[in-house]
């Protein structure tokens, strides 16, 4: 088992061309799942988008509880009147989207004419902007309404991110994403990797760590310490600060580099958003 | 209890000029070993040490299991210099590891370090 992180670690640090000649992507992938598979052999795949209760069970019996009354309910509500309501110039969010609601699943992706990696809050502020809207906030307010209608109604479908060979850089992203998840960093010196991988199912206090992969399954999530939803990068942001170090911006380059590759890690898996956690 | 505890700290003689500053911090002078008290306190603040976060250690509440109950510490590390060295710097005994690096990230400072070691080193 700890084979599988120092290979994993040292594929991740060892950069350079003999890395991406040495492990694929799909070859990383194959790792960090038997990782995850031989620490939890009785946690099914499709267990793992449910997070930390896919392997807490007294967690899991609250959560469940919850979940009767879903907490993000009216915020799917509100995300599809906005879905609906044509912007100033008459147009709607369906005129970028033709293919919206249900397009979670179609991101992020690589955009080769852009050179970088495309995500859901991206796509939808780029929509606004091409429509003389303003593009909203990425980590707190109605972006994620709009999120939360969009997860909803793309429930089910299947994680699928490809890593196009015909553009050298959407592999460079993936790898700078999977540099940034194994680098330790902050006063406290950890990575992603220190608590989500080496130490998933420990507790730090009394919060069991939940393991990376199914991590981007259930966005936007409600959580009951922000008393609402928030995106995936305020989440992210948020582990940032934890560790004492500074956080990057959302939508920044790390963060969707970071998202691409820990996506990529979660293909086969289905998305089941929003969420709700602790 | 100021006033209690402040008696208690002078009948403690040597650590009576501490005693004034303790006196002030609820429950510190209160078992009369105020160094190995404020140890404690360094140790399980969740500004400070932490080590909760990761450690069972006797009298902290909801402590962790990432690393070791810290527990017969002498018996384990009879060379004291030993023991400050892995709270110090805990990647030099294991370069994976998931411990804050408390001296070398200057997460604590040397004299709260020490502290730190007295307390863990009394366990
Ligand atoms: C010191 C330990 C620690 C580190 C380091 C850490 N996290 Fe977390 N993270 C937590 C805890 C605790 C939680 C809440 C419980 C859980 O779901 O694991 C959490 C939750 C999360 C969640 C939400 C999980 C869900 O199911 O909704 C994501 C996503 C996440 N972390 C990503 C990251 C990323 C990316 C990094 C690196 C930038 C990181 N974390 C670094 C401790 C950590
Ligand atoms: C984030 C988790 C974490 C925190 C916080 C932490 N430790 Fe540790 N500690 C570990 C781990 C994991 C080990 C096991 C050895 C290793 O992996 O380096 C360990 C090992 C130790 C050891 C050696 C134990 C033995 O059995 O030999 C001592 C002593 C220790 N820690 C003391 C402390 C003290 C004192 C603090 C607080 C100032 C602290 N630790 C905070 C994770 C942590």
């Amino acid at each position: 088992m700890n084979k599988v992180i120092k290979s994993l670690v040292a594929l991740a640090l060892a950069g350079g061309v003999t890395m991406t000649a040495q492990a694929s992507p799909e070859q990383d992938r194959a790792a960090f799942v038997k990782y995850y598979k031989d620490r939890f052999p009785e946690v099914p795949m499709e267990e793992y988008p449910n997070g930390v209760y896919a392997i807490d069970k007294v967690g899991r019996e609250n959560w469940e509880a919850i979940e009767e009354f879903p907490p993000y309910e009216p915020f799917i509500d509100s995300g599809q009147e906005m879905w609906e309501k044509p912007f100033a110039n008459g147009k709607t969010y369906k005129d970028c989207f033709p293919d919206g609601p249900a397009i979670a699943a179609k991101y992020p992706h690589w955009d080769k004419k852009k050179g970088m990696v495309v995500t859901l809050p991206l796509a939808l502020n780029e929509c606004r902007k091409a429509n003389g809207e303003k593009p909203l906030k990425y980590k707190k307010g109605p972006i994620n309404d709009l999120l939360a209608y969009i997860a909803y109604e793309s429930r089910g479908q299947k994680i699928d991110v490809k890593i196009p060979e015909d553009d050298p850089r959407a592999l460079e992203a993936y790898e700078k994403g999977k540099k940034f998840y194994f680098t330790r960093r902050g006063q406290l010196n950890f990575s992603c990797a220190s608590c989500h991988l080496q130490n998933a199912g420990m507790r730090v206090r009394t919060e069991i760590l939940s393991p990376s992969l199914g991590h981007v399954t259930h966005w936007p999530t409600y959580r009951s310490k922000w008393g609402t939803v928030g995106t995936l990068h305020r989440r992210f942001t948020g582990c940032n600060k934890n560790i004492r170090a500074k956080p990057f911006k959302a939508q920044g380059e790390q963060y969707r580099n970071l998202e691409y590759f820990l996506t990529y890690m979660s293909n086969g898996l289905k998305l089941n958003g929003p969420g709700s956690r602790k | 209890m100021t006033r209690s505890n402040t008696k208690l700290a002078l009948a403690a003689g040597i650590l009576a000029v501490m005693a004034g500053q303790l006196a002030v911090v609820p429950g510190a002078a209160a078992e009369g070993n105020s160094a190995l008290e404020e140890g404690k306190k360094l140790a399980f603040s969740r500004k400070k040490g932490n080590c909760l976060a990761c450690h069972m250690i006797e009298g902290g509440t909801s402590p962790g299991n990432v690393g070791p109950p810290l527990i017969a510490m002498k018996a384990r590390y009879p060379d004291r210099a030993k023991l400050r060295a892995q709270i110090w710097d805990a990647s030099q005994a294991n370069p994976d590891t998931a411990m804050v690096l408390f001296g070398r990230y200057q997460v604590l400072t040397e004299k709260e370090i020490d502290k730190v070691v007295d307390f863990i080193w009394s366990l």
